[in-house]
């Protein structure tokens, strides 16, 4: 028998704003880039392990997700699929999953009411409960949460430490953890590897990395370097500039336990 | 007669199967009418949650005994599979195990995978080491998990894949089935299976474990 044959995911993410999936600089400046249904048809078939859907305005203007687009979704791809944004309830969170989502991810509510991570994995069990958090370096070089940076505007910085709230959800009972690297996100200059690691070691639960991927060498990098379950990218994928096939060849040539295409 | 009855436990991954199922060309039956799963051409039990609550329900629907009588093919996904085996430990209270439906003589165990990360999740590999119809062109491949506890491999094992220490990728006894992974979510793959057991002979069945 093989020992472990776990394969590292690689999870195209699309945000979602008013139901086209569109992308930003940092958080900002969003160019729509597409249908949603359209392009999750065309990731699972070409290879991609998972997605990643954000409803990215959904927090900060206080709506819910917009779930008609879900259902579409799980009817036409047969990989797995996780929606992000403004999910602050059970109810919310079955409606999403009564869609065909395999997993939602909550990152402002669970900071607004870290009860609710629990009380999702009450009623849908571990592996249904994701934390997105994102984390900005500051100029100091600690690692910060933020809240709300769907919208500049409300954009805010928490009491929290990256590695306490990694911690705090965990003992929650988060399923898994997504890490947006701010400072990275859409400069495409790489995954930040030193945070990623730091996070690594305090995290038992699988660790995607989110933020800077531009390059194949970045994946080899976070995986090697971080250790990381899966990483996630967005507009390397939607701009073309890496096809999955490319990158899931020179991935299992560096050594990294992928699914062939 | 309905060729495709799915139990309808109200799971979160219901929706899922059906669409599977759908993309196949079929359209299934989502019932807790007793006498359509009995009178169905095989039955498949979905299943994400936790064995407690799944069981609960199950009891709540009036069809433990229902379920524990058919003899067309059944297949259990994820939690569906635990649930036909005797006992799980999620959901254990005062150390009594959670009592599961007990078609399959094997028990569900939190599992020991020493440093690595809990839940299992992401795609991983089948091993076959018993061939099956149900199996068909499957060796080899990647199929998507998510679970934190599995069956031993056994007398019951039809497939296995390593995570920590092998456990039962899919299992057969008699004519009840139960595959681990998500075939509704395990691509090309998982679509396969889906299509071997509504091509399974319907009087198919496993050697008693």
């Amino acid at each position: 028998m093989t020992s472990s044959t776990l394969t590292r995911r690689i999870i195209p993410c699309l945000d979602v704003r008013s139901g086209q999936v569109v992308k930003g600089v940092q958080f900002r400046n969003h160019e729509v880039v597409g249908d949603p249904v359209a392009l999750a048809q065309r990731y699972a078939q070409a290879g991609a392990d998972e997605l990643v859907f954000y409803d990215i305005t959904a927090s900060s203007d206080g709506r819910t997700v917009g779930k008609e687009w879900v259902q579409d979704i799980a009817r036409v791809i047969d990989i797995p699929f996780c929606v992000a944004g403004g999910i602050r309830s059970v109810d919310q969170a079955r409606e999403v999953l009564s869609r065909g989502a395999d997993k939602i991810s909550v990152n402002s509510p669970a900071l607004q009411d870290p009860d609710l991570i629990a009380a999702l994995v009450e009623e849908f069990g571990q592996q249904c409960v994701v934390v997105g958090i994102d984390s900005f370096q500051d100029d100091a070089g600690n690692y910060r949460v933020y809240q709300f940076t769907g919208d500049e505007s409300r954009t805010q910085q928490t009491e929290w430490q990256t590695l306490d709230w990694v911690r705090e959800a965990v003992r929650r009972g988060a399923g898994e953890i997504v890490l947006n690297c701010m400072n990275r996100d859409g400069v495409r200059q790489g995954y930040d590897v030193a945070q990623l690691a730091a996070v690594r070691a305090v995290c038992p639960v699988p660790l995607i990395a989110s933020g800077g991927a531009g390059a194949i060498s970045h994946f080899t990098d976070v995986f090697d370097q971080a250790g990381v379950d899966g990483a996630l990218a967005a507009s390397v994928f939607h701009k073309g500039l890496i096809e999955m096939d490319d990158l899931k060849t020179e991935l299992a040539q560096a050594g990294v336990s992928v699914r062939p295409t | 007669m309905t060729d495709l009855a799915i139990v309808n436990t109200r799971c979160a991954n219901l929706a899922s199967v059906v669409f599977a199922f759908e993309r196949l060309g079929v359209a299934p039956l989502v019932t807790a009418d007793p006498t359509a799963l009995r009178a169905a051409g095989r039955v498949l039990l979905p299943g994400v949650g936790t064995a407690g609550a799944a069981m609960r329900e199950l009891e709540r629907l009036g069809l433990p005994g229902v379920l524990r009588e058919l003899t067309q093919p059944v297949l259990g996904i994820c939690l569906g599979m635990q649930l036909l085996t005797r006992e799980s430990e999620e959901s254990a209270r005062n150390g009594l195990n959670q009592p599961g439906l007990g078609v399959i003589d094997a028990p569900t165990r939190r599992m020991e995978v020493g440093g690595l990360t809990l839940p299992h999740m992401g795609w991983n590999r089948l091993e076959v080491t018993r061939p099956s119809p149900l199996l068909e062109g499957l060796d080899g491949a990647y199929v998507y998990y998510v679970h934190s506890y599995a069956v031993p491999v056994g007398a019951a094992t039809l497939a296995q894949t390593g995570y920590g220490q092998p456990f039962s990728a899919v299992l057969g006894q008699g004519n009840f089935y139960g595959a681990q992974f998500h075939p509704e979510r395990s691509g090309p793959a998982g679509a396969r299976l889906l299509q071997n057991f509504l091509n399974l002979n319907p009087q198919a069945s496993e050697a008693q474990g």
